[in-house]
Parts: C-alpha cells; sequence; structure tokens
C-alpha cells in the first residue's frame, strides 16, 4: 500500500513469556478508518502503545509516511504528527478547556519555553475553532478538572487535533460514554478524519460503533491478527465469529 | 588494608546495619501499609533509646535488668507510636499526603521538646552491656562481643518479621494492604486496627533499634533527624514497602560508613582526602546512585496506582496587583513608623518569604514535592559568605554571584531529581540537602564547620539596617515577582501541565523533563537569592541554614499557608517567622509549642491557612439567605 499513513510490520511484544503482541501488520492510509478489534486482552492496547512511542517493540517496523519511529519518544512521535486520545482520559486537569487546547497549540509552534510572556493571549482564536469542531466551545472556560467524562473525550480530541496530525490514535474513544453519545463522537472524528484526510487508527468494543463508522477493520486475538477486511467482510468471517461467539474455528 | 582489618570493617559495619535495619523496617511497614512518610520515625528510635537508659537505670546493671529494660522501651515507643496513630494520623487519612507529612513534622518538634524536658540537653552516655563487656579477639584484632550479638539481631529479626508477614493472618493482611490498600478495605477489613497494629509494630522496631544502641552511642537530641535521615536512605535504596531490601541496604549502607571510617585519611595526587568525615556523603551518593539506576530501590516494585484519585489541583488564581501594590507600599511605609526590632524581623520574614515561595513553586505548580530545599538556600548563604571573605569579593558582587553558585548546584542536582517523581523524589531531595549540609560541616578549612563564617556584613552604604531592609524587600520582592511571574507564562503552564497530566504533556510533544529540570534551577537560584540576603543581614552563616530542619521550616511554612494558592506561602512564612520569634522568647520549649499549633492546624484546616479562610469565605457567600 504505498498511500499509507501508517505501516507496521512483524511488531512483536512479549512480557515475561506472555507474547501480547505477536508478528502483527497492517496499514491506514489518509482518510480512512481504520478499527481494531478483539476481545479483552487480544493486545489491543499494547499494539497501541508500541505506535505512539510509550512501549518498545521487541522488533517490527513502525513507519510514518515512509520513516521508521520505533525507538522515538511519545513527544517526538507527536511532533511527526500524530495525535492521541487516551483509554482513560488524559487532559491537564487544572487547566481550563480552552488552555488545555491552547497548550497543544504552543506546543505545536515551539512556543512553551518562554519564560517571561504571559501564557494564553496566543491561539485564542485557533482554539476556539477546534472547540468549535468538538461542540465544546460553551464550556472553553470551565476546567477541565469538573467536566463530565464524555466532555473530556472531547476535549482530547480537539487536543489530538490541535497539530494537524497526518495520524490519530484513538484508544477507545467512546469508553464510559452513553450509546448515543459515541456514535455522534465517531461521526465527528470520521467526519474531520475525511475532511482532513487524516488517517485515524482507533480501537472500540462498540460493535455498533465500529461497524457504522470504520472503512475497515482488522481482528486481534491472544496477540495475533486473525482477520482483516471490510465490515461486511469481517462480519462474515468465521474465524471472527468463533472468537467472539465462541465454538470451534 | 590487611585481610584481617578488612574483615573487621565488615563486622563493624554489620553491627551498625542492625538498627539501621530495624528503624528502616518500621519505616518501610509502616509506609506500606498506610502511606504515611513518618518523619517521626526518628524520634521513636531517639526515644527507644532514652527509654532505655531510664529503664537500666531503674532496673538495675545485670544482664536482666539491661535486657527487660530494652524490650520494655521498645514496647513503650509501641505504644508511643500507637498514640500517635490514634490521636493525629487517623484523623488525616483522607487529607493530601502532604498534610500528613507536616503532621508528622509536627510530632518530631513535640517530642524532641519532651525529650528535652524529661532528660535535658547534655548527651547520655548508657551502660555497656552487663556479660557483653568484654572483647572477642579475631585475627588479632578485638571486637566487642555485644557488636557481634547485634549482628546475630539483624537477621533474627528479618527471620521473625518474614514468619508474622508470610504466615499469620496480620502478616497477609499487611501484605494485601502495602499491594492494594483501598482493596482491603473493600473486602471489609477493619483498616483502623490494622493501621493501628502496624503502627505499634514499626514503633516497636524502632524503639528497638534505639534502645539495643545504647551501649554504643549517647543519647542525645540530635538523633531524631540524622538517625530518619539514615532510615530514608536505607528505605529507599532498599525499596519503600520493603522489608527484604531494607536489609540488604542497611547492610550496604552499614558497611559502606564502617569502611570509610577504617580508610581514614588518604593522600591522592597530593591532596589529604579524609574518608572517616565523608561517611553521609557516601550514604547518599548510594542513594542517589541506585534511584538512578533502579528507580524504586533494589527490592522495590513501582508503586501501585491509588484507585482513589486524589482531588485534581484546583485551577491558579493570579496574585492581584493592586493588592501587591498596597502591601509594597505599606511595607515601604514600615521603618518609618515601626522600631529596629520590627524592620529586623521583617527582613528575616522577606527572607523565608521567598524561600517558601520558591518551594511552593516547584511543589505546588511543578509538583515535585522537595524535603530538601534547605540546600539551596543555604548554598546560596554559604557562597555569599565565602566570596565575601574568602575570595575577597565586594558584597554586592557575592550578593549576586551567590544566587548563581546555588543555581549551579541545582543543575546537578536536578539532572538526578527529575527522573523521579512522588516520594522517591522527595527522599532525594533530601539526600541532596544531607551531602550538601555534610561537607559543609565537615569541611573545618574552607566553611568553618560547625562554627560557620563570620564577619559577613553588608558594605557600608547598606550597612544600616533600614537600608538593608529596603535591600531586602527588593530583592525578595523581585524574586517573588519574578516566580509568580513565570507561573504564567507558557513555560510555567507546562509545569502545571506536567503535574496534572505527564501522559497527556508527552503526548502533545512536551519534552516534560527538560522542563522541569530548567524549574529546579530557577528556584535554587532564587533560595539561593534568599539564603545571601539572610546571610549579610545576620553578619553569619552557620551550618544550621542548609539543615534538614531548615527545609522542614519551609515545608511548615508552604504547608502552613496553604499549597494550593500563591500568597499563601508568603502568609505561612510571615506567621512562622513571627510565631517562633514570639514563642522562642518566652520559653524553652518553642518547638513543642509550634509542633501544637501545627497539628491544631493541621487538624482544623487541612487546607492550610489562606485555603481555610478562602473556604469559609466560600461557604459565608453561600450560605442560605
Amino acid at each position: 500500500m504505498s498511500g499509507a499513513v501508517l505501516q507496521v510490520e512483524g511488531l512483536h511484544k512479549a512480557f515475561g513469556g506472555v507474547q501480547a503482541v505477536a508478528d502483527v501488520s497492517f496499514a491506514v492510509s489518509a482518510g480512512e478508518m481504520l478499527a481494531l478489534v478483539g476481545p479483552n486482552g487480544a493486545g489491543k492496547s499494547t499494539c497501541f502503545n508500541m505506535l505512539n512511542g510509550q512501549l518498545a517493540p521487541d522488533h517490527g517496523i513502525v513507519r510514518l509516511d515512509g520513516r521508521d519511529i520505533v525507538g522515538l519518544r511519545p513527544s517526538a512521535i507527536w511532533r511527526l504528527g500524530v495525535g492521541r486520545t487516551f483509554q482513560i482520559t488524559a487532559t491537564f486537569a487544572s487547566l481550563s478547556v480552552r488552555e488545555n487546547v491552547q497548550m497543544a497549540l504552543y506546543s505545536h509552534a515551539g512556543r512553551l519555553r518562554s519564560l517571561l510572556s504571559r501564557f494564553g493571549t496566543a491561539y485564542r482564536a485557533e482554539a476556539d475553532g477546534l472547540l468549535q469542531q468538538v461542540g465544546m466551545l460553551d464550556q472553553a472556560d470551565r476546567t477541565c478538572g469538573v467536566l463530565a467524562y464524555g466532555d473530556l473525550k472531547r476535549v482530547e480530541l480537539a487536543m489530538a487535533l490541535a497539530n494537524q496530525p497526518r495520524l490519530l490514535l484513538m484508544d477507545e474513544p467512546t469508553a464510559g460514554m452513553a450509546p448515543r453519545e459515541r456514535v455522534a463522537l465517531m461521526e465527528l472524528a470520521a467526519g474531520l478524519a475525511r475532511k482532513r484526510a487524516i488517517a485515524v487508527l482507533f480501537t472500540e468494543h462498540d460493535m455498533d460503533v465500529v461497524f457504522s463508522q470504520a472503512d475497515r477493520i482488522i481482528v486481534l486475538d491472544r496477540g495475533q491478527l486473525i482477520a482483516g477486511g471490510t465490515p461486511e467482510e469481517v462480519r462474515a468471517n468465521p474465524a471472527v465469529r468463533a472468537v467472539y461467539l465462541g465454538g470451534t474455528h | 588494608m590487611t585481610f584481617a582489618s578488612i574483615l573487621i570493617q565488615l563486622l563493624n559495619g554489620l553491627a551498625a546495619a542492625a538498627s539501621l535495619f530495624l528503624v528502616s523496617a518500621g519505616l518501610s511497614l509502616i509506609f506500606g501499609v498506610t502511606r504515611i512518610v513518618n518523619f517521626a520515625h526518628g524520634s521513636l528510635y531517639m526515644l527507644g533509646l532514652y527509654g532505655a537508659y531510664t529503664l537500666i537505670q531503674a532496673l538495675g546493671r545485670t544482664p536482666l535488668g539491661f535486657w527487660s529494660a530494652v524490650l520494655l522501651a521498645a514496647l513503650l515507643v509501641g505504644l508511643a507510636g500507637v498514640l500517635i496513630e490514634v490521636l493525629i494520623l487517623r484523623r488525616i487519612y483522607r487529607a493530601p499526603e502532604l498534610f500528613q507529612l507536616l503532621a508528622t513534622f509536627a510530632v518530631v518538634l513535640v517530642i524532641k521538646d519532651i525529650a528535652l524536658f524529661v532528660w535535658g540537653a547534655e548527651d547520655l552516655v548508657g551502660p555497656r552491656a552487663p556479660g557483653l563487656g568484654m572483647a572477642v579477639e579475631i585475627l588479632g584484632k578485638r571486637i566487642p562481643a555485644y557488636d557481634l550479638l547485634l549482628i546475630a539481631i539483624g537477621p533474627v529479626v528479618l527471620a521473625a518479621l518474614w514468619l508474622l508477614l508470610t504466615r499469620t493472618r496480620w502478616g497477609a493482611l499487611v501484605r494485601a494492604a502495602t499491594q492494594d490498600r483501598e482493596m482491603v478495605g473493600a473486602l471489609g477489613v477493619d483498616q483502623a486496627k490494622l493501621f493501628t497494629s502496624v503502627f505499634f509494630v514499626g514503633s516497636v522496631l524502632a524503639g528497638l533499634g534505639g534502645a539495643l544502641q545504647i551501649p554504643r552511642e549517647p543519647a542525645n537530641l540530635e538523633l531524631d533527624l540524622s538517625v530518619i535521615a539514615d532510615a530514608f536512605v536505607v528505605t529507599v535504596v532498599g525499596g519503600l514497602g520493603s522489608i527484604g531490601g531494607a536489609f540488604l541496604a542497611a547492610i550496604i549502607i552499614g558497611v559502606a560508613k564502617a569502611f570509610c571510617i577504617g580508610i581514614g585519611t588518604v593522600t591522592w595526587f597530593g591532596t589529604e582526602i579524609v574518608f572517616s568525615k565523608l561517611t553521609l556523603v557516601v550514604e547518599f551518593l548510594i542513594m542517589a546512585l541506585v534511584l538512578v539506576v533502579r528507580p524504586y530501590g533494589l527490592l522495590g516494585r513501582p508503586q501501585a496506582a491509588q484507585r482513589i484519585a486524589t482531588d485534581p489541583a484546583p485551577p491558579l488564581t493570579a496574585p492581584s496587583w493592586k493588592i501587591a501594590a498596597i502591601w509594597l507600599v505599606l511595607l515601604v511605609a514600615v521603618p518609618l513608623a515601626a522600631d529596629r526590632y520590627v524592620t529586623i524581623l521583617l527582613t528575616d520574614i522577606f527572607c523565608f518569604a521567598l524561600f517558601a515561595v520558591s518551594l511552593h513553586f516547584i511543589m505546588g505548580p511543578a509538583g515535585m514535592v522537595s524535603f530538601g530545599h534547605a540546600a539551596y538556600f543555604g548554598l546560596g548563604a554559604y557562597a555569599a559568605g565565602l566570596l565575601f571573605k574568602r575570595a575577597g569579593l565586594p558584597m554586592e558582587a557575592a550578593l549576586v554571584l551567590a544566587p548563581l553558585c546555588a543555581g549551579a548546584f541545582a543543575v546537578v542536582y536536578g539532572w538526578f531529581c527529575v527522573r523521579l517523581s512522588g516520594v522517591y523524589l522527595a527522599m532525594l531531595t533530601l539526600a541532596f540537602a544531607q551531602i550538601s549540609w555534610s561537607i559543609v560541616f565537615q569541611w573545618d578549612s574552607f566553611t568553618g564547620g560547625s562554627n560557620g563564617v563570620f564577619g559577613v556584613w553588608p558594605s557600608a552604604w547598606l550597612a544600616d539596617k533600614t537600608t538593608y531592609y529596603y535591600l531586602a524587600l527588593a530583592c525578595c520582592g523581585a524574586g517573588i515577582a519574578l516566580l509568580w511571574r513565570v507561573l504564567f507564562s507558557p513555560f510555567g503552564f507546562v509545569l502545571r501541565a506536567g503535574r496534572d497530566s505527564p501522559l497527556r504533556a508527552e503526548a502533545i510533544g512536551i519534552d516534560l523533563r527538560g522542563f522541569q529540570w530548567a524549574a529546579f534551577v530557577l528556584v535554587g537560584a532564587l533560595a539561593g537569592l534568599a539564603g545571601a540576603v539572610y546571610a549579610f543581614s545576620k553578619g553569619s552563616i552557620s551550618p544550621s541554614a542548609i539543615s534538614i530542619a531548615q527545609s522542614t521550616d519551609g515545608l511548615i511554612m508552604v504547608l502552613l499557608g496553604g499549597v494550593e494558592t500563591l500568597t499563601g506561602p508568603i502568609a505561612g512564612a510571615a506567621i512562622f517567622t513571627w510565631l517562633r520569634d514570639e514563642v522562642a522568647r518566652r520559653t524553652e520549649f518553642w518547638r513543642a509549642v509550634m509542633g501544637l499549633v501545627i497539628l491544631a492546624i493541621v487538624l482544623l484546616f487541612p487546607q492550610g491557612l489562606v485555603g481555610g479562610l478562602k473556604a469559609l469565605a466560600a461557604r459565608w457567600r453561600e450560605r442560605p439567605a
């Protein structure tokens, strides 16, 4: 796949004797929504953490726009254009919603080293623009520490978009949200991804979300990819049915 | 060194390791279960030593009298621990960690004065152990029989603890709580009883560690802080919460220190190195090395995540420049109306305010708690004094260069510190402060040793107390304004963001360590400025400017005023400095009074004075009409 933004080849990770991720390869192209699914403990989060530099793979290649990014720190990978949302939201609780997004914008512009200028005067309009897109503008002045969980997920999305990413990694983006909110958030993400030609890789437990929003789905079981394809193909795949519904292969 | 002398030093080290292990095991046990860093643990050790001294006199110098006195002293210290747990700590288990720490500081102050009241200020030399006073000859060298007994006691206590922890239901609960305190609570275990019993056992160990030292070490009032520093090093090197780790670390530290003393003075490349004076340095270097290589200690594991998230820090509100201006005008006017005493007291307060604000900067918004902030205050003071007296620089130049020297030390210390977080970070800062203190204390020929540096007076045009008052106001005011300004800059926001969520900070391209390191250097330099201004206002500097006591004073000021407000540390510094001055003039037992005041505040205002007043004001505004 030549137009792939993210290309993963032969990714391996073992914890002690447990092979958490074994020989996983896949690719995501610009504007594509790729869902990584699998039962609990299949290795989804391990896979994710290797993509953004939190975990070092035992071996394997991770290419972003053709460049090998294995061994880079998360901060360096972000600078190459990878936005990330977390399974358990991570925002700056003592800062306002707008300041959270401004942090990402300042960082993108390399303007965080200033000791004497006042933070928050720059990138106000850009931050509000991003908050508008995720529907959080009306709460821009609230402190993140007091927000509802679903709203925090939106703030994370806005922060992930702040560096005009080529790739968006969303680990269970809708966990902890009400069912109606879930589809809305993923529709939002999908719309933004297509409009801005961002490649999106997400994990998700809610199959309604997966099958309605993903362009392609790959299925991980006990560390190995067992299937991949369009939602229809995956739905019909007997191996997938076996993993999710039990029974023999 | 011959084989025999190596063996002797090894045995010396192992004997010293026994008490070190006992007190550290107790500290580790208590920390594992309650998550409280018990600063008063050294005080309990001290009580064990004093208690044994008195009890031996009462019970007689027979083997029976001696050993019952030792055991009785340990048990009584255990009861003292229970008292501390039930009366104070139990009420604040849900308070922020730092408040628990503050409470245990207060207990240190109270116990010190109780010991002063009961046993007096003179060192008390205990008797030798009856029946064990003789020496055993090994390879032609003589070793006290009592030391050999101590060497045996360490492993015996380790085995007993191991049996207690692995073979009893109580032990299973302790191990479970060490791994996951909330889960144990959720399973219906009576936490209050468990915590009290753990405090009892931990305190008995501390008391026993102290009591066993009675034939080897005179009981004195400085033991509390020196022992707690040693115990911190041992628990951190071994791994917090790991008894086996404490044992291993106690042996490593004990033996390393013994070898330093054994090596004595060595001349390398024409420089005389007095190893026997470097024991503290070696001990803390071992700790720094271990923490950098194994951040959780030799046998420790990363701290289990606490499920009950502590409340996120509230947003920081910028200080009002109008109110600051009013204060400034008032302070400028003070010397016109007030007497000399007030001017001098306020000059002290300015220095401590900058010291406290710089500590608050690093522990509050930047989220890196320092137990050893006095290092930079003291090094700034010494740099000023030594540049003035030894290098012969003019006072003005010394005042400008001193903060840079303190900052240079912060460059080195900070490089290690930003690699750690939480309790480990705090203890490493304490370790660096102790290294600085011991070098200053022991390098007689350069720093003046325990006497310090004298004749550090400002230039003639600043010599007048009123003029110096304005200089202190200008320096400290500018320092505080700078720190506050930086807090609201992009740099300051990075620090706050990194405290809130390091994970998110990295995920938006921020290399946090670099920023935290820079913050360390900034606050180090400004604490150094505070120290330099202080040195010239007093005319002399003593090692106490770098001591643990000075560091804890800073923590008390910050926590007293409230860590969550910007003005809190200033209020804390002012109240603490004034109160200490007032109390110290009235009673010899000012520490106990301060301790009781702090305990009252901790129990009544768990958010600090300014935070508490704000909360009261908020409740007043929201009251039903």
